[in-house]
């Protein structure tokens, strides 16, 4: 009988913990399945985050370091300029990349650090259980703000890939999906980006992925899907805000 | 290479160079820059890595990355950017990665001031960060001594994966003295380090970095593990220096810039008639409990001098278990307990007033 699906080498056995219907699932697919078709699985470093993907390093099928909170970009950079021939990721939520480790981010970026950031925004703190992110939207509901965020009181949503894509150091950044079929197949290329971007030594890339969170939002997982394409995706636009890579066939 | 005049932040450095160490991370602070120059001009000559980070915090998760990645990293700031750091030697020393910190402690609390003191001693020896750690401690009083400790803090921390601190302060720091760099001891047997994040390559299995244990019989078992570590070395890294301790009457007890100080009133004192002694722990955690041990049944009294509050004074009544009165002399902010002051507080125990 032909095969026609295989699971990904790039992910171990191990199953998941995220919640039913969350989108973790799918970006760690996405990346394992990148880092196997660019052959890199073997000299791959990963740095997992504090957050809800802090089991990442049971996930991803490669050598892994587990960071403090917020710091996954300062522990990559001390990875990768030891290895700078190996590929060196770090995965992160939004209150671990744009809230306690901003500093970490921006100054990465800045410096051009030749790692590939993946970036999951799903506007709420899932680990804590639902608190308020740097990414929460105006007027969402969420632990910390129960009669919803104001811009008075909590200031307003912070766009990481227009921020960083300012910096001359960031060499690949786009923000992408997943929300359908279509948007994850677009959300791999992205990502495929990215590592190339750092294979081909082109600098920081990042690849900002808009994510479900049903638990802490409080609906269903096929509403959740619908909450990121009307609630999520005007604020913060799809596409390519920066890019340096050579043309691959 | 014959002698050379140096710095003793700069010694600091080629030492780290001449042990190997080709990654360094740091950032700016007084009285430790000349580390962080030293170290941007010397590692492009051999091949090395030195990098200016964002903040403190930010350097030390560099080094967490670095170090656990197999290299030997050498990271150095002073009071308040070690406090900055303390997040990340936690995890340093729960994920059981080697590395060698250096600390050129200045005046505290706070922002203090910049000039030297030993105001760091409870936050270096007793913890620091969160969780049950220890780091191993070990502190220099002279530039040739920093230079001879920082390659036995490479090693040290190579075989005990742990972090090792080198607590100097900003009067070491920038003092000249003479350095040879020809006869440090080095370890000759290479420790391997097949734990590393080097990428799985051609190994067959995935190695990882990691402080989570959500499980609590697992994190215990994982404390327990790392306390054999300590009780290995509170059995094999103590170390200290004794002087005219056999027949004194009083003895001095002070590490690092202040044992000099405190030298000197020994040798004044000795002249002057009074039998005083010196013990000069140079390994601060372990605390090296041998030359109290020797010395309290025939001592009179034990005077601590150091450059804060007196952090040290429990360390000494605990070696010397109250069996003998332990006096103390000091002075924090910045400054420096003078021998004219020491002597008095001599002076004062001999006449019995203390």
């Amino acid at each position: 009988m032909a095969v026609v699906f295989e699971k990904t080498k790039g992910l171990t056995d191990t199953p998941f913990h995220y919640c039913p219907g969350c989108t973790h699932g799918i970006i760690h697919r996405l990346v394992a399945e990148v880092m196997e078709e660019l052959n890199v699985l073997d000299k791959a470093i990963g740095v997992a985050p504090v957050g809800c993907a802090v089991f990442a390093y049971e996930y991803f099928n490669c050598d892994m370091q587990e960071a403090a909170h917020g710091r996954a970009p300062a522990v990559a950079t001390g990875i990768k300029r030891v290895h700078p021939d190996k590929v060196v990721f770090t995965y992160q939520g939004d209150g671990d990349l744009a809230a306690i480790g901003t500093a970490e981010t921006v100054h990465a970026a800045a410096r051009g650090e030749n790692i590939t950031v993946i970036f999951v925004n799903n506007a709420i703190y899932g680990m804590t259980g639902g608190q308020m992110a740097p990414t929460s939207l105006i007027g969402q509901q969420t632990l910390t703000t129960p009669y919803g965020r104001t811009p008075e009181n909590n200031g307003y949503p912070v766009k990481m890939s227009e921020m960083l894509s300012t910096l001359q150091g960031a060499a690949y950044i786009e923000r992408v999906s997943v929300y359908d079929v279509k948007h994850v197949r677009a959300a791999k290329k992205a990502i495929k980006n990215a590592f190339m971007a750092q294979i081909q030594k082109k600098g920081f890339s990042m690849i900002e992925v808009l994510s479900s969170c049903p638990t802490n939002w409080g609906v269903s997982p096929n509403e959740a899907l619908q909450w990121i394409k009307t609630n999520m995706e005007p604020y913060y636009p799809l596409g390519v805000y920066k890019n340096t890579l050579e043309e691959v066939k | 290479m014959a002698k050379v005049l140096m710095k003793g932040n700069e010694a600091l450095a080629e030492a780290a160079i001449q042990a190997g160490c080709r990654h360094y991370f740091g950032y700016p602070i007084t009285p430790q820059n000349e580390v962080t120059a030293y170290m941007a001009k010397r590692m492009p000559e051999v091949g090395g890595v030195f990098l200016q980070a964002e903040s403190e915090v930010s350097a030390i998760n560099m080094v967490y990355g670095a170090a656990g990645a197999g290299a030997r990293v050498l990271i150095t700031s002073s009071s308040p950017g070690i406090s900055l750091m303390q997040e990340g030697i936690s995890y340093i020393a729960g994920a059981e990665i080697p590395c060698v910190i250096a600390n050129i402690m200045r005046g505290g609390p706070g922002l203090g001031d910049i000039q030297a003191a030993q105001s760091d001693y409870f936050q270096a020896t007793k913890g620091g960060g969160h969780g049950d750690y220890k780091l191993i401690v070990l502190a220099p009083s002279t530039i040739q001594e920093m230079a001879d400790l920082v390659q036995e803090a490479f090693d040290i921390a190579d075989e005990y994966r742990n972090p090792v601190m080198i607590l100097g302060d900003g009067m070491l720091g920038q003092m000249m003295e003479p350095v040879d760099f020809d006869n440090i001891k080095k370890n000759e047997s290479k420790i391997e380090k097949p734990w590393a994040t080097t990428g799985v390559g051609s190994r067959g299995h995935r190695n990882i970095i990691n402080s989570l244990y959500l499980d609590p019989p697992v994190l215990e078992q994982h404390n327990y593990k790392i306390f054999k570590k300590y009780e290995k070395a509170q059995s094999k890294e103590k170390r200290y220096e004794m002087i005219s301790c056999e027949d004194a009457d009083v003895i001095l007890v002070a590490y690092g810039t202040i044992a000099r100080v405190a030298k000197n009133v020994m040798e004044i004192a000795r002249r002057e008639g009074k039998k005083v002694g010196l013990i000069r722990p140079i390994s601060l955690w372990p605390f090296p409990e041998e030359p109290f041990e020797k010395t309290a049944d025939k001592v009179k009294a034990y005077l601590t001098v150091e450059m804060s509050m007196g952090q040290m004074v429990e360390d000494v009544e605990r070696a010397v278990k109250f069996k003998k009165p332990v006096h103390f002399y000091g002075r924090p902010g910045g400054m420096v307990p003078e021998p004219a002051a020491i002597l008095n507080e001599i002076e004062k125990i001999y006449g019995g007033v203390k």
